[in-house]
């Protein structure tokens, strides 16, 4: 079996009390692999440490034990290779929009001539439709268009791995709908590998190709990784509609609601991996196009226009 | 009528009553008898000093502001020239302070262990007038010029240091992710991002210090004497000319607003709103 793109191996994050009182394990020897060119979301509950495994993907903070290791390498401190979108946006407010996208363009490619890089900043800025207001400052955008520029920042420094934090978590319905859909454009022109924390179900649903579940914390763990098979392109209109979706969104609004306090603090069967469940692989009804294979092809998305 | 143009006649109004109390109060008292010659040298009948009313002190405002740079030797220089004096002065005492706060700061801001083991130096040093030091300044510098100088700077240097390790420690933590995930050196980091966020607070600190400095120069000149507007007002009163005592007192008014005006506009250009 070839190496997965990232493997997360024995993650464990403990933060030492004082005195007598006993240690606050947040997770505990999570194990899991994400493949190059896949969008994974993960979801749980608050306090299972999600954000601590991002920014430890990050590089910005540090497992107490157990290592993370991307393209070969163990990763050590925050790189170019690996970019994050806050859910706070994370503008640098004394900068225009096009200030903060060549901020982290010229911070990748430092050897690129001044024309180079604005050329580049203004194509992602575009991308996301923000070609009108580029020269704008953070304060003078909406919540909506920020977090569109910080998206556009990510991508435009090509990084091997994105990391989104809640990306839409400050954002309303609205809002959020039409920046998912960009999400969706933007990252099927550029094949990136994706990592992305959620707390809606729906959205994990149309963005993901596999969606991992964690249980509640202390001693939280990825307790199942949940195959989306749909097909792609997806569209927030007509995903509703197929049969499948309701299959997988029940499965993981189960697992919320339910499971994922009743498997707190229990162990995987395969404690070094989650259980992979793919809910339409049980249904009866036949699944259009092929989406498994898609997964593991090594462009996966070429096909999408 | 718009809030500006009721404020200036209200303004008016208040400038025009008490310039009006200033003026009638001040009168002298009407001779009861015709004065002899040497009454009249002596200042008429009125055997009290009095402060002389704004209109006489307009009239010795305009003449000096019409000739402003006359030298006349050391002891009658005009207000632009003591002015001129006084603002060398500052400025120098002032960016010799900035120069070294401001790195200092970063300094202090950025590594709690400097900020913990200079802050005792600091929270002794601060409270001393800035006055106090001037004879050990006189006596290390041995020049009086020089020594008002170093008042200056050690005045100043406070307020800015003080608030340029707040302004870099309270940096928000997003902005220094950003600059990490960028890969950023420690260098690139605190020119592109730390200097840009803070500079708002290290302006505060910029024109607190200059408030300072031009209150505190007046004193130093009035104790280091030669020239300067501290020295001018001083001499006017050694020379009991009240009209150039009141007209030196609104100058230095003036071009303390007039500091305060130009450091403010710089604090706007590196204003941001989050």
């Amino acid at each position: 079996m070839t190496k997965p793109f990232l493997s997360i191996e024995g993650l464990t994050k403990r933060f030492s009390a004082k005195g007598k009182a006993e240690d606050l394990v947040v997770f505990d020897d999570v194990f899991l692999n994400i493949e190059q060119g896949e969008f994974v979301c993960i979801i749980g509950h608050s306090g299972c440490g999600k954000s601590t495994i991002l920014n430890i993907l990050a590089g910005l903070d540090e497992p107490t034990s157990g290592g993370v290791i991307m393209d070969g390498k163990e990763i050590a401190g925050p790189s170019l290779d690996r970019g994050v979108v806050f859910q706070n946006y994370s503008l640098l407010p004394w900068l225009s929009a096009l200030q903060n996208v060549i901020f982290g363009v010229k911070a990748r490619w430092p050897n690129w001539t001044k024309g180079k890089v604005e050329e580049h900043s203004r194509k992602y800025l575009e991308m996301v439709g923000l070609g009108a207001s580029m020269h704008r400052k953070p304060a003078q955008l909406s919540g909506g268009m920020r977090q569109r520029v910080s998206i556009a920042r990510a991508f435009a420094t090509q990084p091997k791995l994105l990391l989104l934090d809640e990306p839409f978590g400050a954002l309303d319905a609205l809002t959020r709908g039409v920046i998912q859909d960009e999400l969706i454009k933007i990252w099927s022109e550029s094949h990136q590998t994706v990592f992305m924390i959620t707390h809606d179900v729906d959205e994990a649903i149309l963005l993901a190709d596999r969606i991992l579940l964690m249980t509640n914390g202390p001693n939280a763990r990825v307790a199942e990784s949940v195959k989306v098979s749909l097909p792609r392109p997806r569209e927030r209109a007509q995903i509703i509609e197929h049969p499948g979706y309701y299959k997988i969104r029940n499965h993981l609004v189960n697992f919320l609601v339910k499971r994922s306090g009743e498997l707190a603090g229990t162990k995987n069967s395969d404690r070094q991996h989650p259980e992979n469940i793919d809910p339409l692989a049980e249904s009866p009804e036949p699944v259009p196009a092929d989406p498994p294979a898609r997964a593991k092809s090594d462009r996966p998305l070429r096909s999408v226009s | 009528m718009s809030l500006n143009l009721r404020a200036t006649v209200v303004s008016l109004l208040f400038l025009i009553i008490v310039l009006g109390i200033w003026e009638t109060l001040n009168q002298p008292p009407e001779a009861t008898e015709a004065l002899s010659e040497y009454e009249l040298l002596m200042g008429g009948a009125d055997q009290e000093a009095r402060v002389p009313p704004p209109s006489q002190v307009a009239e010795h405002a305009w003449s000096e502001l019409s000739n402003p740079f006359y030298d006349a030797g050391p002891n009658d220089k005009g207000i632009g020239i003591q002015l001129a004096y006084s603002l060398y002065r500052v400025l120098t005492g002032y960016f010799a302070a900035a120069l070294i706060a401001i790195p200092l700061g970063f300094v202090i801001g950025m590594s709690p262990l400097m900020y913990k083991a200079l802050n005792p130096f600091i929270q002794i040093l601060r409270p001393i007038s800035p006055l106090a030091w001037m004879p050990l300044a006189l006596f290390v510098i041995k020049d009086s010029e020089r020594s008002a100088i170093f008042v200056i700077f050690i005045c100043s240097i406070w307020p800015m240091l003080i608030n340029t390790a707040f302004g870099v420690a309270n940096v928000r933590n997003d902005w220094v992710r950003v600059a990490q995930t960028h890969e950023l050196s420690p260098l690139r980091t605190a020119f592109t991002v730390i200097l840009p966020a803070a500079a708002p607070t290290i302006l505060t600190g910029m024109r607190i210090s200059i408030g300072i400095a031009w209150l505190v120069i007046v004193a130093a000149e009035m104790l280091v004497g030669g020239t300067g507007i501290g020295y001018y007002v001083w001499n006017e009163w050694n020379n009991l000319d009240l009209n150039s005592v009141i007209f030196s007192i609104l100058m230095i008014g003036f071009v303390g607003m007039l500091l305060d005006m130009a450091l403010s506009g710089v604090s706007r250009l590196v204003q941001y709103e989050e």
